[in-house]
């Protein structure tokens, strides 16, 4: 490992301390200090306070400061991926939506969008509306989730509760619209499985009329916040160069600078209709990516503003039989619609062979999925290539020479989710 | 606060007292209630109250033979059933339900279990809330063994009450390495869910907190214990 | 995606390494001989394609070579995706790792992970991988368990009709 400067403030001042008979100890130079001290091992986890999920790291410390940290993961390993083998593909989807248990819309749409690209179906602008509101909710949802859990490990033990009330709203949405709070199953190959009922627009409505007054109130909760300010300006930058060659995308990236999203960059579904910003920081430090994640959700919300006022009306779902159950009313007068219904509903829907990779920007980076279709109505092989797998390789790199608080401080705004790390 | 005791055996004192054993003692009626969850039936036992007949007449039956008599056994199950430690164990999915009945709007905190405890040794209530991995299995029964009696454990969700939504290689459910005593369906089961499991629990506590788990696992002797201690 | 055309071009100045193209779906692949992955993944680098967004593996099974290995590469500046593709047979599973050296020497350092989960998964070997264990499986484990003829595994669901038979061989 070089020899890197130390980078924040108090560890400079560190540097300037004299003290005597300790002093001498201390006063040895940078680079003697290196060598003169052991090396600990430290095992974190899995099972700790501070790891957000099961997440076991080997942390190797020269006195307080980190040498190396080496990840170790697999404890939540669930064999999705296998187990979507073995399913048709409607089937597929509950269990692809429980991976990275945050952003189960987009682990779905991910996937979705894979089938719909080899099955070549078109999907109605109603359900790709609904499906960017409910997306961008989720989206909120997760960073939402992750301020509060990041601020319990700093220490701000309050913004968790705040945060988890923001979150039942959605959570009531969510129920009110699909029927489940988490894990909906609401994102059907061809659209979405329902249409939103009476009344739920007006509830969103009030929702995003709130939500930035909320936003807001945690900027000033936190962004004035002399522990918070200490703990996360100045910390464990990396840059943009090291990240990209580490493969990490999302909130991370951005917050080194590179303005990389997929929702301006690749437009999928219907987010090329909408006007926002891509938040942007300039150093890549801890702040950066907790100031990023923050405007993210303001953006977000306006996202949500704009597709509940351009909502069109229409189909909820394909017309095309062949991937869509037809409506009930037509079961009964239409023969075809009978067998549709019939083949759909035992042997699932068949997609012509071949393989797609579909890449979405979820919460935490470029969340792809690539599925191999053989012709029948089961997967060949379905792959989500996720985010936060790919990120954690940059952990290393980046809390290297830093103390353990400021690791723990990264390990928060990494936003790790060990569901979509382990799948 | 008077304090009520009952003979063990009806011959505590005294040389061969010919004392008839009276059924109602705790010794007999404890060794009743395994032979009725074993299935088989007492005879001379009138149960203390009518009970349906259902499929939980038996566990019913048991539950009310092993009802403690002492009031300070009494007051000790209900300070133990109203102060809970949970661990903090989130593997999973299941884990973001369980922060929210932390958080305000299920409020654990209003029965008294919001105190969250880090360390395996300083909580009595392991929730396993998420799937169990084979990779994961050990550590958490290691957990498990780190607490200390009395202890309880909740398998929240359906992937470690039973393999759940994922029916793989990967899983393990929780009844196969480590005693459960109350599990919670649903995936994830809401926040109100969880609350009814733990509220369940409370209530099992407060009647009988041993509620015999070593002997029902047949686990005497499982006790994590320092070497040369 | 590089259109059709600028697939062809690009296998042409390949040359032997590609074995084949396809186009399917607006979706450019190239499949290539496993010697030459490294050299491949470089030429296509210098192209633009300088982001690696996925690593992957497939089993193919029962198509020999049977294990397949999916580069997902990124033009950021152009916004073009194109995938190589690799298959190696199952009784030489072996490729070259992709993982060492920095981003300057030719190197990927995040396929790092990714490269040890095609391994704990399939089976795939990469030769001159810094630190090859599994990634995902418990680090003794046996067999590789995305390969299709690996059992899904599971516990027996009870119902009423296999319930005697199924608590009688537990006990």
């Amino acid at each position: 490992m070089s020899a890197s400067p130390p980078t924040s403030e108090y560890r400079r001042r560190e540097q300037s301390i004299t003290l005597s008979p300790l002093g001498e100890q201390l006063e040895q130079s940078h680079d003697e200090q290196q060598t003169s001290q052991e090396l600990l091992t430290l095992n974190f986890g899995p099972h700790h306070p501070a790891t957000h999920g099961v997440l076991r790291l080997l942390v190797t410390l020269r006195g307080e400061i980190v040498h190396d940290i080496k990840p170790i993961v697999g404890y939540v390993h669930t064999g999705i991926e296998k187990t979507a083998e073995d399913k048709s593909y409607w089937k597929v989807i509950p269990v692809i939506e429980r991976m990275d248990y945050l952003a189960y819309h987009f682990n779905s749409l991910a996937y979705i969008g894979a089938v719909e690209t080899l099955a070549e179906v078109v999907v109605p602008t109603r359900a790709e509306y609904l499906r960017v509101i409910h997306m961008e909710l989720n989206r909120i949802m997760s960073h939402l989730v992750w301020l509060g859990t990041s601020a319990l490990d700093l220490g701000a033990i309050s913004m968790f509760w705040y945060c988890f009330r923001e979150r039942e709203q959605i959570n009531d949405l969510f129920e009110m619209s699909t029927g489940q709070r988490m894990h909906t199953r609401y994102f059907q190959i061809g659209g979405v499985a329902e249409d939103v009922p009476v009344g739920w627009t007006e509830k969103l409505r009030g929702f995003v009329k709130r939500m930035p007054s909320s936003l807001d109130q945690y900027g000033d909760l936190l962004n004035s916040n002399e522990i918070v300010l200490q703990r996360l300006r100045g910390t464990c930058a990396l840059d943009a160069e090291t990240l990209l060659s580490l493969g990490v995308t999302g909130p991370l990236l951005r917050a080194a600078g590179n303005p990389w999203d997929l929702r301006k960059a690749a437009p999928y579904s219907c987010y090329g209709d909408f006007d926002f910003k891509i938040p942007v920081g300039t150093v890549g430090d801890n702040y950066d990516r907790f100031a990023v994640r923050m405007a993210e959700m303001h953006e977000s919300v306006k996202i949500i503003d704009q597709a509940l006022e351009g909502l069109p009306e229409g189909p909820y779902i394909t017309t095309d039989r062949k991937v869509a159950l037809p409506p009930r009313h037509e079961l009964a007068t239409s023969m075809e619609a009978l067998i549709h219904h019939f083949k759909l509903v035992t042997e699932g829907l068949r997609v012509p062979p071949g393989e797609a990779y579909y890449p979405i920007e979820g919460p935490r980076g470029e969340l792809g999925c690539f599925v191999r279709s053989d012709g029948s109505s089961k997967p060949a092989r379905v792959h989500m290539r996720d985010p936060s797998f790919v990120n954690l390789q940059a952990f290393s790199r980046m809390a290297e020479g830093s103390y353990i608080a400021d690791m723990i401080a990264t390990l928060a705004m990494l936003d790790p989710i060990l569901g979509g790390i382990d799948r | 606060m008077e304090v009520k005791r009952d003979r063990l055996g009806g011959a505590g004192d005294g040389a061969g007292s010919a004392a008839p054993v009276d059924p109602r003692t705790l010794r007999v009626r404890d060794a009743n209630a395994r032979q009725l969850l074993r299935g088989g039936e007492i005879e001379g036992l009138t149960p203390a109250i009518e009970l349906e007949r259902n499929d939980d007449f038996d566990l019913e039956r048991h539950v009310q033979e092993r009802v403690l008599t002492t009031t300070l056994d009494k007051a000790v199950a209900w300070a133990r059933s109203n102060s809970f430690f949970p661990a903090t164990f989130g593997l999973a999915c299941c884990a973001i339900e369980m922060m929210s009945i932390v958080a305000a709007r299920v409020d654990v905190a209003r029965f008294g279990f919001e105190a969250f405890r880090a360390s395996p040794r300083q909580a009595d209530l392991l929730i396993l809330s998420g799937r169990v991995s084979i990779k994961m299995a050990p550590i958490v029964r290691r957990i498990y063994d780190q607490m200390l009696e009395p202890k309880w454990a909740i398998s929240m969700g359906a992937c470690c009450s039973s393999m759940g939504v994922f029916n793989n290689y990967a899983l393990v459910p929780a009844d196969k390495f480590m005693p459960i005593d109350v599990h919670v369906p649903g995936c994830p089961p809401r926040p109100e869910a969880l609350m009814h499991g733990v509220l369940k629990l409370r209530k099992m506590v407060q009647d009988d907190p041993d509620m015999g788990w070593r002997e029902r696992y047949d686990a005497v002797g499982t006790e994590e214990t320092l070497r040369g201690a | 995606m590089p259109d059709a055309t600028a697939l062809e071009l690009i296998r042409q100045e390949l040359g032997d390494a590609v074995l084949d193209t396809s186009f399917f779906r607006e979706r450019a692949t190239l499949e290539v001989s496993p010697q030459s992955i490294r050299a491949v993944l470089g030429h296509l680098r210098v192209k633009g394609y300088a982001h690696m967004a996925s690593l992957h593996g497939v089993d193919y099974y029962p198509h020999e070579p049977r294990l397949g290995v999916l580069y997902e590469l990124l033009n950021m500046s152009r916004v073009d995706r194109i995938s190589v593709k690799l298959r190696v047979p199952s009784d030489a599973p072996e490729v070259d790792s992709v993982t060492p050296d920095s981003a300057e020497h030719g190197g990927w350092p995040t396929a790092n992970f990714q490269e040890r989960e095609v391994f704990d998964m399939f089976g795939v070997v990469f030769r001159g991988h810094p630190d090859l264990r599994r990634i995902l499986m418990p680090e003794d484990y046996e067999g590789h368990p995305q390969r299709r003829d690996f059992p899904i595994g599971g516990e027996p669901v009870i119902f009423t009709y296999n319930e005697s038979p199924i608590l009688e061989g537990a006990e």
